[in-house]
């Protein structure tokens, strides 16, 4: 209902609503109902339904542990092969559906944008769900695996949740700053898609990150590096051991892209609702 | 008398109109890019280029007090769905201040975000957040939204399968139970069936009688004249008439059988443009018009004739190369004036308006004049005939030739 008071509501041109994160805290029903409709409409009419989300990394899965541990022959540091890919695997889909989604958000929902008000965040925030509930089916996969080779993970797995919560924001950040641009340019459209199968390479997802030791800083560019580290250190008994220098230099760079891309967002979604 | 629920100050908004063609397909859309970054790489284009700015509201001012139900009008392109836009926060004004006191719901259209996919449950759910209901609202006011749509026994089926009479039934049920302190509402009465459309408007006016500001933008001017306390009259951008209804209106009908002749800049970059034209005549039903086309260069082009009522509902369409090739208009370098005789058919007395447009038929749209020529048509009865058929009959625009074959 109304509040008791109503205050005076101003607009101007140029003027940043001194509200907006207290508008984007009232609206967070709408950001669960946003949300919730990607959801449930994610996967109707299809025959497989959610073994979708299993069948895409599974293949990933044989074809990496096939050309990096059997080809190449790369070290694994102990690990059953397809354990270490998979530990890369799990956090690089993450990142890769939650950067898609948050990427096409503004201008899958171009009908809503331009017949209603809310604070526009809302929009590549709520995308983001669906990524999650895809990522919790591969969990299940981890853990059929993980029972396969009757390997338990130690106390670290505990902070498994830091380094989820962290891929989010790695694709909050960058998905922000993709959202807002195809919004003028329908060219970064194009760009999403290539963006992620060069990453999928410039990320150590079929390796481990210990196999360019010369370049491992200059690798942590890549928030991707840190993520990636950080969910084989959590699951995989501390094997590698996290660099703390590597892992700061990733940590940096998400909170970096997370920053600018939000002002970039700010800047620009005024003019969301006459460009799109 | 209270201050004002809303205060609009010197409201204005720019566009800016880019003179290109819609890319819908993949391969335009990478040779745009391609274009688009060679050009920037190149540093050819300046911003500006191939823009042409548009005020759609131009110093804007008025304020609205509680309770007061106001009807907005104007002609196609005066500005109002701007004006709505900007007072719903959807998009931001280029100078100017608007105040609004109170909790605000715009409603700019029927159904906005319902997802065919969904059941007709859970789109209530969906659309009323989207309007800016809170769950527990929805949920106290579900029964009721539910029976006044009358899909009760549908509403765990998805809407895809809805018929579309039922879907926009649902759509407004959830709409008018939004209930805000001020209520901004564009065109949702002309949808669905003629009993629904009556139990609307008769929704509209129990919320118009509940103490709640209304802005509402309609093409029925007799909703306008039933439901609105006061009304506010746009014309290019400007506001014309604010005040009680009755003025309103008639200053709007009045000001439609003003403009006989136009005149406008040729265009920057030289493309075909329809500089100047005029009604020289009216014989009958038959227009005379002559036009001057200015263009840099060579081109063939067709000429298209709308014909539309004062509140720009089309009418009728003609064209010179349109339908026909051998009709295409060949237009050398410089101006070309062009004489032309219109045939309307057995137009019913009234007036009326003509748009013209050039463009090279299903490739490339080159010129529009939106309401370039208004007119008044005044026919005599034929011989033996007492009538003419008059357009604010409401039986239309045009007489039928009714012969009896046996």
């Amino acid at each position: 209902m109304a509040p008791p008071e109503t205050p005076e509501l101003v607009l101007e041109a140029g003027r940043a609503s001194r509200n907006y994160w207290r508008d984007l805290w009232r609206y967070r029903e709408l950001l669960g109902f946003l949300a919730w409709r990607d959801v449930k409409i994610r996967y109707k009419q299809t025959v497989l339904g959610v073994l979708w989300a299993l069948i895409q990394p599974a293949v990933t899965l044989a074809v990496f542990t096939f050309i990096f541990g059997k080809l190449a022959a790369m070290p694994s540091g102990g690990v059953p092969y397809p354990l270490l890919v998979l530990c890369g695997l799990l956090p690089w889909q993450l990142f890769a559906a939650a950067f898609s989604n948050a990427s096409g958000s503004l201008v899958a929902n171009t009908h809503l944008i331009s017949k209603v008000y809310f604070p526009r965040l809302i929009v590549p925030l709520s995308s983001v769900a669906v990524a999650l509930i895809d990522f919790v089916v591969m969990l299940g996969l981890l853990a059929a695996l993980f029972a396969w080779w009757q390997f338990v993970p130690d106390w670290r797995v505990l902070l498994l949740p830091l380094f989820i919560g962290f891929t989010l924001l790695t694709a909050i950040g960058t998905g922000l700053w993709l959202t807002a641009l195809t919004v003028k340019y329908r060219d970064f459209r194009f760009i999403v898609p290539f963006l992620l199968q060069i990453g999928l390479f410039l990320s150590p997802v079929g390796f481990s990150s210990t196999n360019l030791p010369n370049w491992r800083h200059l690798y942590a560019l890549n928030p991707m590096v840190g993520a990636i580290d950080g969910f084989r250190w959590c699951l995989l008994h501390g094997e590698p051991a996290l660099d703390p220098l590597t892992l700061a230099i990733s940590v940096g760079m998400t909170g970096l892209l997370l920053v600018s891309g939000l002002w970039y967002f700010r800047r620009t979604e005024r003019t969301f609702a006459d460009l799109i | 008398m209270s201050a004002p629920v809303i205060s609009v100050e010197g409201l204005s908004k720019r566009y800016y109109l880019s003179h290109q063609k819609r890319q819908d397909t993949l391969r335009d859309s990478l040779m745009h890019a391609f274009r688009q970054a060679g050009r920037r790489l190149a540093g050819a284009a300046e911003p500006g280029a191939g823009r042409e700015e548009f005020w759609a509201l131009r110093d804007v001012s008025f304020q609205v007090g509680q309770g007061e139900v106001v009807g907005i009008i104007g002609r196609n392109g005066a500005g109002k769905s701007t004006l709505l836009k900007l007072l719903s926060r959807i998009s931001d004004p280029t100078s100017g201040r608007i105040r609004l006191r109170g909790r605000v719901a715009s409603l700019l259209e029927v159904g906005t975000g319902f997802h065919p996919e969904l059941t007709g449950r859970e789109n209530i759910f969906l659309n009323g957040a989207i309007l800016g209901m809170s769950r527990a609202e929805i949920r106290s006011k579900f029964n009721e939204i539910a029976a006044f749509a009358e899909v009760e026994r549908f509403l765990d089926t998805q809407v895809k399968h809805y018929s579309s009479g039922m879907y926009v039934r649902l759509a407004f049920a959830v709409a008018a139970h939004l209930e805000p302190e001020i209520l901004i509402v564009d065109e949702v009465l002309a949808v669905g069936d003629a009993e629904f459309q009556k139990r609307c408007i008769g929704k509209m006016r129990d919320i118009t009688q509940s103490g709640r500001t209304v802005l509402l933008v309609s093409h029925n001017l007799g909703v306008i004249q039933s439901l609105c306390s006061h009304c506010l009259l746009l014309n290019q951008g400007r506001v014309v008439s604010h005040g009680a209804p009755a003025a309103a209106l008639a200053a709007y009908l009045d000001a439609g059988t003003a403009q006989q002749s136009f005149r406008r800049p040729p265009d920057p970059a030289g493309r075909p443009t329809l500089t100047a034209g005029a009604i020289k005549a009216i014989e009958e039903s038959d227009l005379l018009l002559e036009l001057t086309v200015t263009s840099a260069t060579a081109r063939k082009v067709a000429l298209e004739v709308r014909l539309s009522n004062l509140l720009g509902q089309p009418l009728g369409f003609g064209s010179l190369g349109a339908f026909r090739a051998d009709q295409l208009l060949e237009l050398p370098a410089g101006e070309t004036h062009l004489t032309l005789r219109c045939s309307a058919g057995r137009l019913a007395n009234g007036s009326y308006q003509l748009g013209l447009a050039l463009s090279v038929p299903f490739v490339e749209f080159l010129d529009r004049v939106d309401d370039a020529l208004a007119f008044d048509l005044q026919r005599m009865p034929e011989a033996g005939a007492h009538h003419v058929l008059v357009e604010n009959w409401g039986y239309g625009a045009t007489e039928l030739v009714v012969r009896r074959l046996s």
